[in-house]
């Protein structure tokens, strides 16, 4: 078994299966659900909680 | 106000960020006048002044690695040292170790200059430093890795912004990259001089794997990193579509680190790792792309910014050179376009149109946004941000037009025959017809330059404005306080 992991023609599509695999699992997490979605895009505010402290900061967010 | 002042100064080390701020600007000034000074040696090689020490060959790195580590990385460690904490609310890790960050920092990119004017050099593209710089490096960067993550787990805010995704991988990223290309054997404890663990096919590789994910990870992910937090807090808007940028990172990851082998075409290297460097190339576009049209399409109901506000300017236009080299990036990659492209001054063109287009905008807007708030001031004059930005807009599409004409020309030069079957130039031939793009470039170098040090004046009277307004902001509490 150990052995087949040490031929390259065998760990390279393995590895870019683990790979896609992954990714496409990445992709149907971020846009599966619009509940999920919409929590996610909450985040897309972080940078303006400390907006307080951009004391001299009139003209821009 | 000085008592805001006094809250943010606790709340976040703002002392570190200003160190690595005022030093990317002077590194900046330094790498692109030694920029300006080699490009006029290739146009007028009388420049170099037969003294070995300023020859082309040992200045060039000096140029590359003022300009990539000294004004990139320092504004990466500034702007990094500053998201992290602001996205996070919380003070940065470790203060004593970040200030070894700063001084280890600055000593790598003095010991590497004067190291390659001296002589020594690894001959790896952007890793020319040898063994005992590269030792410093590795300690440098695990205090910056350990600082950043310990900031991120001391986070008050549950949440971890994507910006900081992008720099924590660029600093996984670049810890690897750094490690196994400079594995080396050097000759004696107390030599400078090392030799490379690989050879042959195999070492090219290597240093390819390095020097394209040194591209994508030092040049493009960190500078993500910085674009999805400034571009946000510049236009006043969050970014366009959070979950497009989770998708962008993830596939900028998944990706990059398979397309060094397109460097390589046409050589020694098994032909299926070149077909596989050029197949990843290609995929890139996407995510390149998504990423961009987020960046821009954060501006969407306020365009008139990019009439009134020339910081904006500045970042959309970089984030218009990134769409650009990125669309450029997969085009060499292919194959038959390599042929025709590779060895020429077309790649330095390309190389270009992302350093000075999307690197260096995107800094500058950044380091625009960020030195007023540490120093707790106004913009000195926002004229001037302006000047800045047509000069090295100017600068930009004059290096690159010139550089284009230059790389087709000498492809296709290279590549001609006669009646008889034999080359139709000499090499001479083709160096006598890039004479007027080589003056072009300079030129083009010049104009950026020439911005660089309206930024660094402006920066400077900023700064100078801030020191005062805060030395009378003290004098007027002061015996309320007492």
């Amino acid at each position: 078994m150990l052995e087949w992991f040490s031929h390259a023609e065998n760990t390279k599509p393995l590895g870019l299966l683990i790979f896609f695999v992954t990714f496409c699992l990445i992709v149907l997490w971020v846009y599966g659900s619009r509940k999920r979605g919409a929590r996610l895009e909450e985040h897309k505010h972080i940078p303006f909680l400390d907006e307080a402290d951009d004391v001299k900061d009139d003209k821009h967010g | 106000m000085a008592a805001v002042q006094t809250q943010v100064a606790q709340q976040y080390n703002y002392d570190i960020v200003k160190k690595f701020a005022v030093m990317s600007l002077v590194w900046a000034v330094v790498g692109m006048a030694v920029g300006v000074f080699i490009a006029s040696q290739l146009a007028w090689p009388v420049l170099n002044f037969d003294i070995p020490y300023i020859t082309f060959g040992r200045f060039r790195p000096v140029h590359t690695g003022a300009v990539i580590f000294g004004f990139g990385g320092s504004a990466l460690f500034a702007t990094s040292y500053y998201v992290v904490q602001r996205t996070c609310q919380t003070r940065l890790w470790a203060p004593g170790l970040a200030t070894f960050t700063f001084w280890g920092w600055q000593a790598v990119i003095v010991l590497a200059a004067l190291s390659y004017v001296m002589g020594y050099s690894q001959g790896r593209e952007y890793a020319e430093m040898e063994w005992p710089i590269d030792l410093l490096i590795l300690f440098v960067w695990v205090a910056y890795l350990a600082v950043f993550l310990g900031t991120l787990m001391n986070r008050r805010q549950p949440h971890i912004y994507v910006a900081n995704w992008f720099y924590l991988a660029f600093i996984l990223a670049t810890a690897l990259l750094h490690v196994f290309n400079n594995l080396a054997v050097p000759v004696g404890l107390f030599s400078m001089k090392s030799y490379s663990l690989f050879s042959g096919a195999q070492d090219a590789m290597t240093q390819w794997w390095y020097g394209h994910n040194a591209v994508g990870f030092f040049l493009t992910a960190a500078f993500l990193g910085m674009m999805y937090y400034f571009v946000p807090k510049q236009a006043g808007r969050p970014i366009y579509s959070y979950r497009l940028s989770i998708v962008h990172f993830w596939a900028l990851s998944f990706m990059y680190m398979w397309v060094g082998t397109h460097h390589l075409h046409w050589t020694a290297i098994p032909d299926w790792s070149s077909t596989l460097g050029a197949t990843f190339s290609i995929m890139l576009l996407l995510p390149s792309w998504g990423g961009m049209i987020n960046g821009i399409m954060t501006l969407s109901g306020a365009w008139d910014k990019l009439r009134t506000d020339p910081i904006m300017r500045f970042m959309i236009v970089a984030l218009s050179f990134y769409g650009m080299s990125t669309f450029e990036g997969p085009l060499m990659s292919l194959k038959d376009v390599n042929a025709l492209s590779h060895y020429t001054d077309w790649t330095v063109g390309h190389v270009h149109s992302g350093a000075l287009g999307w690197v260096a905008m995107i800094s500058f807007g950044a380091l625009y946004h960020m030195i007023p708030r540490l120093w707790n001031t106004r913009l000195y004059s926002e004229k001037l941000v302006n000047a800045h930005f047509w000069l090295a807009t100017i600068g930009v599409l004059l290096y690159i037009t010139a550089m284009w004409i230059s790389g087709i020309s000498q492809g296709l030069m290279w590549r001609a025959f006669d009646e008889y079957g034999n080359l139709q130039y000499s090499f001479v031939e083709s160096v006598a017809a890039m004479h007027p793009f080589y003056a072009m470039r300079a030129i083009g170098g010049g104009f950026f330059l020439t911005g660089m040090l309206i930024m660094a004046y402006n920066a400077y009277m900023t700064i100078r404005q801030g020191v005062r307004e805060a030395r009378i902001a003290e004098a007027r509490v002061g015996p309320v306080a007492a």
